[in-house]
């Protein structure tokens, strides 16, 4: 944006740039003064990140990135060049196992980029060259060249359409690889090219490459040997995108104007930006406590032992001479050295394999939700969908939820309810009853049984007719089943052929089909011609001229058409506040009424007008709209404009209501949701009256909730001026809802009984841009901040008339807000993607609006019912798996190397290793890692029924509550209190090393090893404590573990290794079991290494919620629903009651 | 084909895939925990009282010889630039239950110190011969002597043995009677006949050692440690293995001999006794002590007070926590259990 406006001060030479030069078919123009091939990059895709030479190097640079592996590579540095205690092997070997897995994930997946690439690169494609056709790989095609494309072959690259085997010169392309779009839709080819494409001299002037799938602009310059050079404008509907689908079209040919990485895919093919999980924080966060305990632990002992080394004697004893090079050494450099060797042997306290067991947990855990059943749609036949594993435990952290509303929270499955003509209301109840299917009911002048007249009644079913951009679905290729909607089944008339009609918009469908419903069929659109059936089973046929396409920021789209007749006439759809203020004012006030209850109702309300075009006022309108469709600069800017002229001066006609139904226990997932202590926010383009009342339906909004609206309507009430009346309704509500509700709200926020009220805030995008874009005043943050903090107060918020920028503004606004609340996002549509990608998980549902906010969503899921159990269920329980997983990672580390730390004291501080190095090396790898990874991925502390059952155990663990300072705390001192007993536990059974009835002494590594068997088992045994869920699995790994650490240490000191340096464990193990005291005390210190927990678990139990133990048939959320469903305002009749028969 | 396409997407319907694996799900209540810390603090109890009082009978005699105050017997060997051989006596009243095992201890000795434990080369103990002609590395300063020979076995730990040699007579109607001391099994079993190795040339254990030389400290070589028992020699001498198994602690002590022979087999009868010290080596300079110790030992090894203790006190504890968790429940806990 900014840049085109620069573009346009800068003037002219700038525009040479932004645009290029295209000779179709390489063919030089007489016109331009000499042939330069201009330069384009192939057409060959890459999308792999390596080659087979760069490979090792880029990726091991990639992966020391890290700042994890690149502290692990320091310390084994440190390692291979400082004398330190243990070998390098003890922390290389794990850094090595865990680069070289990673690099095969990476080289793999690489690989398959490649093959990928590859079949795309080398797939052969036909080329027009100097009038032969021959068929090339498709990497080598160029800018210019003309390629053939044969139905069902996906576009090599971006084409420009120039032929067409169809005989209206259109063809039928499907973008479901590109934006999930599955509809055909039509594209055409250039007029007016010759049909010899041989002897086409023509130049191609368009745009540089841009991602925008939806844009794009050009002009071509057709050169005829004996006349002046054509111009012809080119929009997105000339351009296949590579990609994309050829489809109910024989061949077509086309110029290519972008290849290779300059293609919209291409350009559209980017990693999202890495979102990072609280957990991820928090580990980093702790990461740097025991960083700061491993740098203190080292400085502690280096500096106590250059204090004992200055006593007499301790320093070089006779038995322990120095060598010469120890002699020499600097004594700072010594001290340094000896600093770095304490670093080293500490170093475990950090474990390589936190990542990497944190990572596999994240990686397996994901498939849980891909695998859920519960998740799998039969109709769409998906499952849940997961982009993203890193942010599995987010799901249980929620506490802000940000949801669409069309497609979302409702079925964006629109079914015609009512029209109202000239202000009389048709409401169609059956086609049987009355001949003609109309039927009149209650409208404003219902006791007159009036009905408009029939010019009136045909006009406006030619209007719905007609202004759409609806296709007919050719009978061959129903099977398909791609019907947009799945209403096929009301056709009122059965003798009426299974018609299928394809469009972008539900809305439009529903519509035509309402107007076949009233005996106007809209037969198709044949070479500019739209035929539709009247009532007496006329053929009509009308020109479609223009179309002035729907856009957002309008909120309506029109049809230019000519009758037979020779009458030119415009109809126009749209929202009523973009048609209202186009119309004559007496006609609004008949339909506003009508309108405006159709909405309460939860209607999707559209109006229709039209006015005749005189053929001055048409001839004018074509020139600027053909003007501003040439234009390649600001091309949307001019149609507006124009656009916007053209629709002035209609006359209102009528308007309709489509119903968007609720989808299925939508009501049920915000009820739970709620109950579970999120707030829910309601974000949507949509109308407030119909937003409303779709949140009174999904039980948002309860009858007791007081409702503090912040709308245009609200701020113009007081007749002042928007800015002071926004201010004094601000500082009200702040009183209301922030100042004199209680305090703090424990527990159950929303407790039905209790007197406390709850407060329902409503916003429209106008009053929002108002507080967030104030017209420089002071008092801006302020306003923010009063707003924010209602907000926050509120049980649930409406924003209704949203811009997509401006959801993504709101979520970024509470995202960081005081305390950074966790916040998720849930849509369905494009315009939903913004904040899916702002809000920390974003959740896209497989709806019908296309695929885009699937593919930017972090999650995708079918329906919104799956979210509840999405966050309530698998959210919960990945949030205590990983947080577990991640304090019993630190405080397993904690306990092991603590007594390393303390034998320091007891050694000369000369950093002897407690336990062996084979020891050192497997604890993290194999002695405990994998009771950890079970636990991680099967545990379920509450089964999965009880979590859904009650929504309120969600809030155990909200705002990261088991990975606060306190636990934090509690599982350190754990691990300090049982590192100490460990060691000092041996130290006072070794006050006699003599341990064994024969009388023979144990040494060090006897003393080491008793102090990791009573760990590990420990350790182990502490996971065993705290697992809730015991499957077959967890039995295995567990008892698996220990069994496996037992028959190691045998292993391991039953043989003479030939390797080894040092034959230190040869039977230590062995000879530590064959004496009964040291049995008595491994026993005795495992015990009292447990007893904190047991006791802790026994004494805290009861506590706990009463739901821990599963009570069958007495479910308290079942409860309560249906007491509340009684309560409910009659309002939302239509919605909760069918959508719960739907199931 | 539909339900094809149907089967294909569906999710597997295992009972691993829906989390639905049957789970035992224990729950640590009152009900478990109450009974079980009761007879864990019971059994804890009894065997500390076994332990107690089985450490209990095990007798002791602990005599410091350093001879570091003025008056004490070794006073004058302190400075052992000169062979020195002092005398200690002592009496026992009652009969000292055998077999009796004889240790000797050091105390700040650091013999866990790492660069000191480190210097060792266990190919050379394991008897090939090829690390005797090149030491580790890891061996210096007693990697190769002045004269660049190499010595063998090399390192600190190798050169620092024990060489205080000690004798005991039970003095009978004012004549010294010596005690025969047992030096056979005072080395872990698997250490003396198979980690450890002499290295076989031609014949002779001498000749294997040709072109080396021995631990600076030590007056005899290798091959040649055991005076009295020729097949006691080399690396698998039992004195040599028990030093090299390093303590784990700056205080320690390790088995010198068993008296396991002859009238003493049944233990040290009351009387007077003369321990004949050849004082070697000197422990003065760093600040350490020397001590000889007599104990028998039982089924949990030597005396060791702790683990009885620890055991009488964690039963009680048990028992203690019960009862507490017993009033808790009592008092707050039941009426809800019982819902």
């Amino acid at each position: 944006m900014l840049r085109r406006r620069l573009n346009r001060l800068l003037g002219g030479d700038e525009n040479r740039v932004d645009s290029r030069t295209i000779y179709v078919g390489h063919q030089p123009c007489s016109a331009t003064e000499g042939f330069t091939p201009p330069k384009f990059c192939d057409n060959r895709i890459v999308s792999s990140k390596y080659t087979l030479w760069n490979f090792l190097p880029k990726n091991l640079f990639e992966q020391f990135r890290r700042i994890a592996n690149f502290y692990f590579l320091i310390i084994f540095l440190v390692q291979v060049i400082v004398d330190t205690p243990t070998s390098p092997v003890t922390s290389g070997l794990p850094l090595f196992f865990v680069i070289t897995v990673t690099a095969i994930k990476q080289g793999y997946e690489d690989w398959l980029r490649h093959k990928a690439d590859n079949e795309v690169n080398k797939y052969p494609v036909r080329v027009l060259e100097d009038g032969r056709q021959t068929s090339k790989e498709s990497e080598k095609i160029k800018v210019g060249d003309i390629v053939e494309v044969i139905e069902d072959e996906t576009f090599p690259c971006d084409l420009i359409l120039l032929q067409s085997s169809r005989e209206d010169d259109t063809c039928f392309v499907t973008t479901a690889s590109l934006d999930g779009e599955s509809n055909h839709k039509t594209h055409y080819t250039v007029p007016d090219t010759e049909k010899d494409l041989e002897s086409l001299s023509a130049t191609i002037e368009c745009e540089q490459p841009q991602p925008d799938l939806y844009k794009f602009v050009g002009r071509m310059h057709i050169y005829k040997p004996d006349q002046d050079p054509l111009v012809r404008s080119l929009g997105p509907e000339n351009l296949l995108l590579k990609g994309a689908t050829l489809k109910n079209t024989k061949k077509i040919y086309g110029v290519a104007v972008y290849t290779g990485m300059e293609t919209k895919m291409a350009l559209n093919y980017q990693g999202k930006s890495q979102k990072r999980s609280a957990v991820e924080k928090s580990i980093n966060a702790f990461l740097l406590v025991y960083l700061c305990i491993l740098v203190s632990k080292a400085l502690v002992c280096t500096s106590l032992k250059y204090w004992w080394q200055s006593r007499d004697g301790q320093d070089e004893p006779w038995y322990n001479q120095k060598t010469q090079k120890e002699k020499d050494t600097n004594m700072y450099l010594k001290m340094f050295t000896d600093f770095l060797s304490f670093m080293v042997l500490f170093n475990f306290i950090i474990p390589v394999s936190m990542y990497v067991t944190v990572e596999m947990q994240k990686f397996l855990g994901s498939f849980f939700i891909s695998w859920d059943k519960d998740f799998f749609d039969p109709e769409i036949r998906e499952g849940a969908l997961v982009n993203t594993s890193d942010l599995n435990e987010e799901l249980g952290q929620v506490e802000y939820v940000f949801t669409d509303k069309t497609g979302t929270l409702t079925q964006n499955n629109m079914e015609f309810i009512e029209c109202c003509i000239d202000g009389f209301q048709y409401k169609y109840r059956d086609s049987r009853t009355e001949l003609d299917g109309f039927c009149v009911t209650d409208g404003p002048v219902s006791k007159l049984q009036q009905k408009a007249g029939r010019e009136k009644e045909e006009l406006f079913l030619r209007a719905l007719c007609l202004c759409h951009t609806v296709q007919v679905k050719e009978a061959g290729s129903q099977v398909d089943g791609d019907q947009v909607d799945g209403l096929d089944h009301l056709n009122p008339h059965p003798e009426e052929e299974e018609r299928g009609f394809i469009a972008s918009s539900p809305d439009e469908v529903a519509l035509v089909k309402g107007a076949m419903k009233y005996g106007f069929t809209f037969l198709g659109l044949e070479s500019k011609n739209m035929k539709i059936r009247n009532r007496q089973n006329d053929v009509e046929e009308y020109e479609l001229l223009h179309v002035l396409n729907f856009d957002p920021v309008r909120r309506r789209m029109s049809v230019i058409v000519k009758s037979k007749a020779g009458e030119t006439l415009l109809f126009c759809k749209g929202a009523d506040s973009s048609i209202f203020p186009r119309v004559r004012q007496e006609e609004v006030e008949r339909i506003r009424m009508h309108v405006e209850r159709n909405a309460t109702e939860g209607y999707r309300t559209l109006c229709v007008a039209f006015k005749q075009l005189s053929a001055e006022e048409f001839a004018l309108a074509d020139a600027e709209l053909r003007e501003a469709r040439l234009a390649l600069q600001d091309r949307e800017e001019k149609l507006m404009a124009v656009y916007n002229q053209v629709e002035t001066g209609m006359s209102l006609i009528g308007a309709t209501a489509v119903e968007d139904r609720l989808q299925e226990e939508a009501a049920e997932t915000m009820e739970a949701l709620q109950g579970a202590g999120m707030k829910v926010w309601v974000l949507t383009g949509d109308k407030m009256e119909t937003a409303k009342s779709t949140c009174y339906a999904c039980r948002l909004f309860q009858r007791g909730t007081e409702l503090l609206e912040l709308t245009v309507r609200t701020l113009e009430e007081g007749g002042r001026k928007r800015e002071e009346r926004l201010h004094d309704l601000l500082l009200e509500y702040h009183r209301r809802a922030v100042q004199d509700a209680p305090p703090v709200k424990g527990g159950v926020t929303r407790s039905w009984s209790t007197a406390n009220q709850d407060y329902g805030f409503i916003i429209d995008g106008a009053t929002l841009s108002l507080i967030m874009n104030p017209s420089l005043d002071a008092s801006s943050s302020r306003h923010k901040n009063l707003f924010l903090q209602i907000c926050q107060n509120c049980t649930a918020v409406l924003c209704c008339r949203m811009a997509p920028l401006q959801k993504a503004q709101i979520v970024k606004m509470v995202k960081n807000s005081k305390g950074s609340p966790i916040t998720l996002s849930i849509g369905d549509g494009a315009n939903d993607v913004s904040m899916i990608l702002e809000a920390h998980v974003g959740i896209g549902i497989k709806g019908k609006e296309g695929r885009q906010a699937v593919r930017n969503s972090d999650y995708a899921i079918p329906k919104l019912k799956h979210l509840k159990k999405l966050l309530l269920a698998h959210g919960h329980l990945y949030y205590v798996r990983i947080a577990h997983l991640v304090q019993y990672f630190f405080y397993k580390n904690l306990c092991f190397i603590l007594p390393q730390f303390l034998y320091q004291f007891f050694c000369g501080y000369s950093q002897q290793p407690l336990y062996d190095a084979a020891y050192l090396t497997m604890y993290n790898i194999c002695f405990t890692s994998m009771p950890i990874l079970a636990y991680s991925l099967l545990e379920q502390h509450i089964t999965i029924e009880v979590l859904l059952d009650n929504a309120t155990l969600y809030r155990e663990v909200a705002k990261n509550a088991m990975l606060r300072w306190g636990p934090f705390l509690y599982w350190t001192v754990l691990g300090v209190f049982q590192g100490l007993l460990f060691f000092f536990g041996a130290w006072f059974l070794f006050s006699n090393p003599a341990l064994q009835d024969n009388g023979q002494v144990f040494g060090n590594w006897s003393y080491g090893t008793i102090v990791f068997t009573v760990l590990v088992f420990t350790v182990t045994l502490k996971l065993a404590l705290d697992t809730r869920h015991w499957t077959w699995i967890n039995h295995f790994v567990i008892w698996g573990s220990l069994a496996f650490y037992v028959f190691f240490s045998f292993f391991w000191g039953g043989i003479i290794w030939p390797f080894l340096k040092q034959q230190r464990l040869y039977f230590v193990f062995a000879n530590m079991l064959s004496s009964v005291s040291a049995w008595l005390v491994i026993i005795l210190l495992i015990l009292l290494s447990l007893m904190p927990d047991i006791l802790l678990a026994v004494l805290r139990r009861p506590k706990s919620p009463r739901a821990r133990q599963k009570i069958p048939g007495q479910s308290s959320a079942g409860g309560t629903q249906s007491s509340r469903s009684s309560a409910r305002p009659l309002l939302m009749r239509t919605f909760s009651d069918e959508s719960n028969t739907v199931i | 084909m539909k339900n094809e396409g149907e089967m294909a997407n569906r999710p597997d319907n295992t009972a691993f895939t829906q989390q639905r694996l049957p789970a035992w799900q224990p729950v640590l209540s009152a009900g478990i925990v109450i009974p079980g810390f009761v007879l864990i603090g019971l059994a804890f109890i009894g065997i500390g009282v076994a332990l107690f009082v089985t450490s209990q009978k095990i007798q002791v005699l602990e005599t410091d010889y350093t001879g570091a105050e003025q008056g004490s017997p070794c006073y004058d060997c302190r400075d052992t630039s000169v062979p020195c051989v002092c005398r200690v006596n002592f009496s026992l009243s009652k009969l000292f239950e055998g077999p009796v095992f004889f240790y000797y201890g050091l105390s700040n000795y650091f013999q866990n110190y790492r660069q000191y434990g480190s210097s060792r080369d266990d190919d050379q103990l394991s008897g090939y011969t090829s690390a005797f002609t090149s030491p580790s590395e890891t061996c210096a300063p007693y990697q190769y002597n002045s004269q660049k020979k190499p010595i063998v076995p090399c390192g600190s730990v190798a050169n620092s043995m024990f060489n205080d040699s000690f004798k005991l007579y039970h003095v009978v109607n004012g004549q010294p009677r010596p005690v025969p001391l047992d030096g056979k099994g005072i080395a872990w079993w698997t250490d003396y006949n198979i980690k450890y190795r002499n290295p076989t040339v031609n014949g002779t254990l001498a000749s294997a050692f040709a072109d080396t030389v021995k631990p600076i400290n030590w007056p005899r070589p290798a091959y040649d440690l055991d005076t009295t028992d020729p097949s006691n020699n080399g690396f698998q001498n039992q004195d040599f293995i028990v030093w090299m198994r390093r303590a784990a602690l700056p205080n320690f002590r390790k088995l010198y001999r068993r008296i396991t022979e002859g009238d003493y087999a049944n233990g040290l009868p009351a009387g007077n006794y003369t321990l004949e010290i050849t004082y070697n080596y000197p422990v003065l300079a760093f600040d350490g002590r020397k001590k000889v110790v007599f104990s028998n030992v039982s089924w949990m090894g030597g005396k060791n007070q702790f683990l009885g203790i620890a055991y009488l006190v964690i039963g009680s504890l048990c028992i203690v926590m019960s009862v507490v968790m017993l009033i808790v429940y009592a008092k707050y806990k039941f009426p809800e259990d019982e819902l």
